[in-house]
């Protein structure tokens, strides 16, 4: 494998370690706080894709469409979180997960009501499009590179979001006391809302940036939703910084070994039966990957709040 | 006297077909109505539901279930089908890893399994059963015509992939039985996949000439854009599955001008084929694909041996079956010894009609085509 070849590979893990920590980030800031399993958080991303398509279309603007995917799916999300979730956080865990199962059966079926069962349209932006030379002569996408480029800078707000403003300090106390933070005075169901609307926000994005080079069609929120869930297992519940890391090292390990394991197996094996041996391998990499992790490390990588 | 011979001949047949008529033919369909290959059983859902309503032939009962794309969903609502719903046919699969998964036992249990879609290797030759019928195609068959058709457009060293399941494994098989170049890498996708840069990363670092790819539904989607993004400009080809007309109105201008295969298309000229078509923008309106017009053909062969033979009597029943008297909007269609078509593949192109994206037909990939399985098969 030449170096070119491997660091656009890397450069794909990357990226796709990126669009999923836009997923994880908001599933494990609602479980952390609150302490809910959403399974419904897949369902955001597709309605973040969904609203970006019709806007984009009906508008002819992309740009447009990825702002009223974030506020669309913000938008869904608090009305999600006042109208269901609110009624599920003393309630346990099989109840939370019977409960936002009914509610991606609910949107799914919504979502094809409205938009039929055949996938919609949508374009990248013309300023994004076609590839781009890197340094040591790799050619990689623009688009890619720009999802990249956006995702870290998420990473960086929701980072300083946390750490540095009143609101952040309010999660942060909020994962560690709850009882303690609405004791003093702090109105908790807002901020449950707000940062319910937030991990929204970033499952729409998410899902309009994906929409874009892949496929927009329901259902098309549950696989990444799987995937997140590895993440945030990986990265440690609540950590939004393990879910970063979380995130990318999913991304990676996966893509590296979709790439390598079939031509490892190609050194001793015939070349379809590697392949398959190999495919089939890959596809379980990052599952041993969490089951490694999980027995050095049973609370993940960044336990926040253990 | 001649007047009365044929009104004694009207009679006689009437009162075959009162008898055929009898007993109402109850049809299970169990196809993908929902998650990422739904558009696929939706088409052959609506392709069917429409011929049985030109049809108006009261006696055709059909209940439709879901399968998600899940095999173990697939077997069970088949279980119920035929214990608790007393189907006597069942049809709708479109993935292949279902129709292993539920065929071997629906006809076990001595119902009719006639495939709108799915056509695995293992159930055209050895796994054949005088109880299952194929009315799309064996899966190769479309990849053999565009392997036949990379080397006669002077491809020598194409790339492949597919997804990893049984049909992925027939398409590339099928792929490589007609092309006489080399093979550049090959690879197998998650089936569901719906990012495909590690694949288009490989593509560009192999130095292929051609890339020939089957790739279903929003995995077709998926793959396509990201290929018009990545800067490779290798020429890419597949059969319909990769470009049928649910997909190109999602990847857009990107398609114009790809090659593909398939044993329909819409250009066809025949009476069937013309009815089809307008009928289909008529009552849905959208254009039918090619998995629209597998579901059409399909309750058109279970209408014309209803008119043949009771549905009770399966050896009959079975005969007129295997007839495939009805007019197939693919033009000539009859069944080879394991009960699989033969028929002629065409190679098809991409091109714009106004502003919709569709194919059209430029020549003949491979004439009268049977599978490649059917000498292993006992029947």
């Amino acid at each position: 494998m030449t170096l070119a070849l491997f660091t656009e590979q890397l450069l794909n893990g990357v990226q796709f370690g990126i669009m999923l920590f836009l997923m994880a980030a908001g599933l494990t800031l609602v479980f952390g706080v609150m302490g809910l399993i959403n399974l419904a958080h897949g369902s955001l991303y597709m309605i973040g894709a969904f609203i970006c398509a019709t806007v984009a279309v009906a508008t002819g603007s992309f740009w447009l469409g990825l702002i009223a995917s974030l506020a669309g799916a913000a938008a869904a999300g608090a009305v999600m979180e006042i109208v269901v979730i609110r009624r599920l956080y003393a309630r346990d865990h099989l109840d939370q997960v019977l409960a936002t199962f009914a509610l991606i059966l609910i949107f799914s079926e919504g979502t094809r009501w409205v938009f039929g069962s055949f996938p919609l349209y949508l374009d990248i932006p013309p300023i994004l499009q076609g590839a781009v030379f890197l340094p040591g002569g790799v050619q990689y996408p623009l688009y890619r590179l720009a999802i990249i480029i956006a995702g870290l800078a998420i990473a960086l707000g929701l980072y300083l979001l946390i750490s540095r403003t009143r609101l952040g300090m309010r999660i942060r106390a909020g994962e560690s006391d709850r009882e303690m933070i609405s004791a003093l005075g702090v109105d908790i169901r807002t901020l449950y809302t707000i940062v319910f609307a937030l991990g929204a926000a970033l499952a729409g994005l998410a899902g309009a940036l994906v929409g874009a080079i892949q496929s927009v069609q329901v259902g098309m929120g549950e696989p990444v939703l799987i995937l997140a869930f590895v993440v945030i297992v990986i990265g440690g519940i609540g950590s939004v910084k393990g879910a970063l890391i979380g995130a990318i090292l999913v991304g990676v390990v996966d893509t590296m070994g979709r790439i390598l394991l079939p031509q490892f197996f190609a050194l001793f094996m015939e070349n379809a039966q590697a392949t398959s041996v190999g495919s089939a391998l890959a596809s379980m990499a990052i599952y041993i990957l969490m089951a490694i992790i999980l027995a050095l490390k049973p609370q993940g990588l960044f336990a926040a709040g253990a | 006297m001649k007047k009365m011979i044929f009104a004694s001949l009207l009679g006689l047949s009437l009162t075959a077909s009162a008898v055929a008529m009898a007993e109402p033919v109850k049809v299970g369909m169990i196809t993908t109505l929902s998650g990422g290959g739904s558009g696929l059983g939706v088409d052959v859902r609506d392709g069917f539901m429409l011929a049985a309503k030109m049809a108006g032939n009261k006696d055709l009962e059909v209940v439709i279930e879901d399968d998600a794309r899940k095999p173990d969903l697939a077997v069970q609502i088949a279980d119920k089908m035929i214990q608790k719903e007393k189907v006597d046919i069942l049809t709708g699969i479109i993935w292949s890893n279902l129709a292993m998964a539920v065929v071997p036992g629906a006809v076990g249990q001595g119902v009719f399994y006639l495939s709108p879609n799915a056509g695995p290797s293992a159930l055209a030759g050895k796994g054949c059963h005088e109880n299952y019928f194929n009315v799309a195609w064996q899966n190769d068959n479309l990849h053999e015509a565009m392997g036949g058709h990379a080397s006669s457009a002077g491809f020598k060293n194409a790339f492949i992939l597919a997804p990893n399941y049984p049909a992925g494994k027939d398409a590339l098989t099928g792929f490589k039985r007609f092309f006489k170049g080399d093979v550049a890498g090959e690879l197998y996708t998650k089936l569901g996949q719906n990012d495909y840069a590690a694949e288009i990363a490989q593509i560009r670092a192999s130095g292929a000439d051609s890339v020939f790819f089957f790739l279903p539904g929003g995995m077709g989607i998926a793959f396509m854009k990201q290929y018009a993004q990545s800067g490779v400009d290798t020429p890419v080809m597949g059969p319909a599955f990769s470009f049928d007309q649910g997909i190109l109105k999602a990847v857009g201008d990107a398609a114009i001008g790809v090659k593909n295969s398939s044993q329909w298309s819409k250009d066809i000229d025949n009476p069937a084929n013309k009815a089809f078509v307008e009928g289909f923008q008529a009552e849905y309106g959208r254009l039918p694909s090619l998995y629209a017009s597998q579901g059409f053909d399909t309750a058109n062969l279970i209408l014309s041996a209803m008119n043949k033979a009771d549905v009770k009597d399966a050896d009959a029943f079975r005969a007129a079956l295997k007839e495939a008297d009805f007019d197939s909007v693919r033009g000539d269609f009859k069944f080879d010894s394991n009960q699989h078509p033969i028929q002629d593949i065409y190679v098809r192109e991409v091109i714009k009609e106004g502003d919709v994206l569709t194919n059209k037909i430029v020549g003949v990939g491979l004439e009268d085509r049977s599978s490649a399985y059917v000498d292993a098969c006992k029947l």
